[in-house]
């Protein structure tokens, strides 16, 4: 075991740089070390002005997402023995497809609109009194939604897909599978709200089912599913107004106790 | 009204990847290795033109090029999007693809119907 | 009572770098390569299909026509092509088999059936067609 790896991370300051440049660090190797660490340290003991997004340090709250050797992941979720062997060299950047702010800090306020615009809440028909009791739910309507529902917003998947890199108005993994869960929530009647903005060329229909966003997930959300899955409802829906034309919308009953 | 082309563009895709999938390579194997390189022994003109002559044989042939076709129009309409990023000549590959299998489909009907 | 007129703040907006995807972004890993590649096994279909109509059209035009193209067919090089197109559109026939439970959601006795229990019959409807097809032409 090396006692020392070499870390190669991207900086960029905005007033200083006109574009990033790598600067490397040497940092002690300890087994149980995740990259996160290491970037701690090197703010801790060799330079200050290292700025990068960090909390929870345990994978559950999707701040840390950067790209470690080329691939987009979690930098509390990344042990420094994986690269251990690799010439010891670990190259620290920036979340691909994302504008960079400074450092390791992507620009998040396209995702976000994007995350809005989904409307990712439940849209009951009507609001219920709360005299009308809880929304019951059986466990196989939970298993309807519940993978989708385990995002964590890391946008990891923002950073492998290629179509969000190319095609800015892409609603992009996250965003659908979000969608999808509150789509599939048997709770939840705002699939047609939604659809206007799903359905639309610049909605799910620039995926190309790459299936790079599910390899990356963090939380297993499979975001590449929750797209192919939609674009067969989307189909069948298409081919059902063909067929029924006397209008046919599709309402789910939420359940709702009895009052 | 771009908004609803997808929904259908998007099934004709899949139904044609799932019949290319499932049929094209069996033709491509007989007709241009098996046969050729003597692998099995190639069936003879009239057998053929038999098998062709009939509606059903008419029809799954018309529904194979078609939608095999329009599978092709749709992948490459979006590979030519992401893979050359020229999106902004949208139009031009819209009706070059989806033309292309209207043309072919437009070809093997008449081919199809001209076999008496 | 008057309100004091709000302090206008100019923001202060750093400049945020935007990096350009080269044209070139499906060079730089080999998953990316592999997606275009599986992409592009689509052309390989329509070829397959131009060889079908061309079939048709030698069909109709008669047996010497016919046994014309069968010779065109026996030249090596489009022997050759025959054979890139063979892996091309089998690549294509897999990778579509492999990739159909992700879109579709069969519940069993509430639970999801797990994707090669609908990936084995697309497989197994694949065997059985093309030995239909086979059949069909050889007899």
């Amino acid at each position: 075991m090396a006692d020392n790896i070499i870390l190669e991370i991207a900086r960029y300051s905005p007033e200083r740089d006109s574009a990033p440049t790598f600067q490397t660090f040497e940092v002690p190797f300890r087994k149980e070390w995740v990259v996160l660490d290491a970037l701690n340290y090197v703010k801790d003991k060799m330079d200050g002005s290292l700025t990068y997004r960090w909390s929870c340090r345990m994978g559950i709250c999707g701040s840390c997402g950067m790209m470690v050797n080329g691939e987009p992941k979690l930098s509390c979720a990344t042990f420094l023995s994986s690269y251990a062997g690799n010439g010891n060299k670990v190259r620290v950047e920036p979340l691909r497809y994302f504008p960079i702010v400074r450092d390791l800090v992507t620009e998040l306020s396209d995702f976000l609109g994007k995350l809005k615009k989904v409307k990712p809440w439940l849209i009951p028909k009507q609001e219920l009194p709360l005299s009308a009791g809880e929304f019951l739910q059986t466990p196989e309507q939970l298993e309807d939604y519940k993978q989708f529902s385990m995002c964590i917003n890391c946008t990891l998947c923002y950073s492998a897909c290629p179509v969000v890199g190319l095609d800015p108005t892409f609603v992009g993994p996250a965003a659908i599978a979000l969608a999808q869960r509150y789509n599939k929530d048997s709770r939840d009647q705002g699939a047609e709200e939604r659809r206007v903005i799903l359905a639309h060329p610049e909605g799910i229909w620039g995926c190309t089912f790459v299936g790079e966003c599910t390899r990356v997930c963090p939380k297993h959300v499979d975001p590449a599913g929750a797209i192919q899955q939609y674009k067969v409802d989307a189909a069948l829906e298409w081919v059902k107004g063909l067929l029924m034309p006397w209008g046919q919308r599709k309402s789910k009953e939420g359940g709702r106790a009895a009052a | 009204m771009r908004e609803s082309n997808e929904a259908p563009l998007w099934a004709l895709f899949s139904a044609g990847g799932v019949v290319s999938a499932l049929l094209i390579p069996v033709h491509l194997f007989l007709f241009g290795l098996a046969i050729p390189l003597g692998w099995l022994g190639a069936p003879s003109y009239e057998h053929l033109l038999a098998l062709v002559r009939l509606p059903l044989v008419k029809v799954y042939l018309l529904v194979l090029c078609s939608l095999a076709l329009f599978h092709w129009a749709h992948r490459f309409r979006y590979t030519l999007y992401d893979g050359l990023k020229v999106k902004h000549l949208n139009e031009v590959i819209f009706a070059f693809c989806y033309g292309g299998a209207v043309v072919g489909t437009v070809v093997a009907a008449s081919l199809l119907w001209s076999i008496r | 009572m008057q309100q004091p007129k709000p302090p206008i703040y100019t923001e202060y907006h750093p400049r945020w770098y935007r990096p350009r995807v080269s044209v070139y972004w499906w060079l730089g890993q080999w998953r990316y390569m592999k997606f275009i590649l599986r992409e592009l096994s689509s052309v390989f279909v329509a070829v397959v299909v131009a060889m079908i109509l061309l079939q048709l059209r030698a069909l109709r035009s008669g047996p010497e026509a016919y046994a014309r193209l069968q010779h065109w067919l026996q030249i090596p090089v489009v022997i050759a092509l025959s054979v890139i197109t063979l892996f091309f559109v089998v690549f294509h026939a897999i990778t579509w088999f492999n990739l159909t439970p992700r879109a579709m959601v069969i519940r069993w006795r509430g639970k999801r059936l797990p994707d090669f229990l609908l990936t084995a019959p697309n497989y197994a409807a694949w065997i059985v067609v093309s030995g239909a097809v086979a059949w069909l032409v050889l007899r």
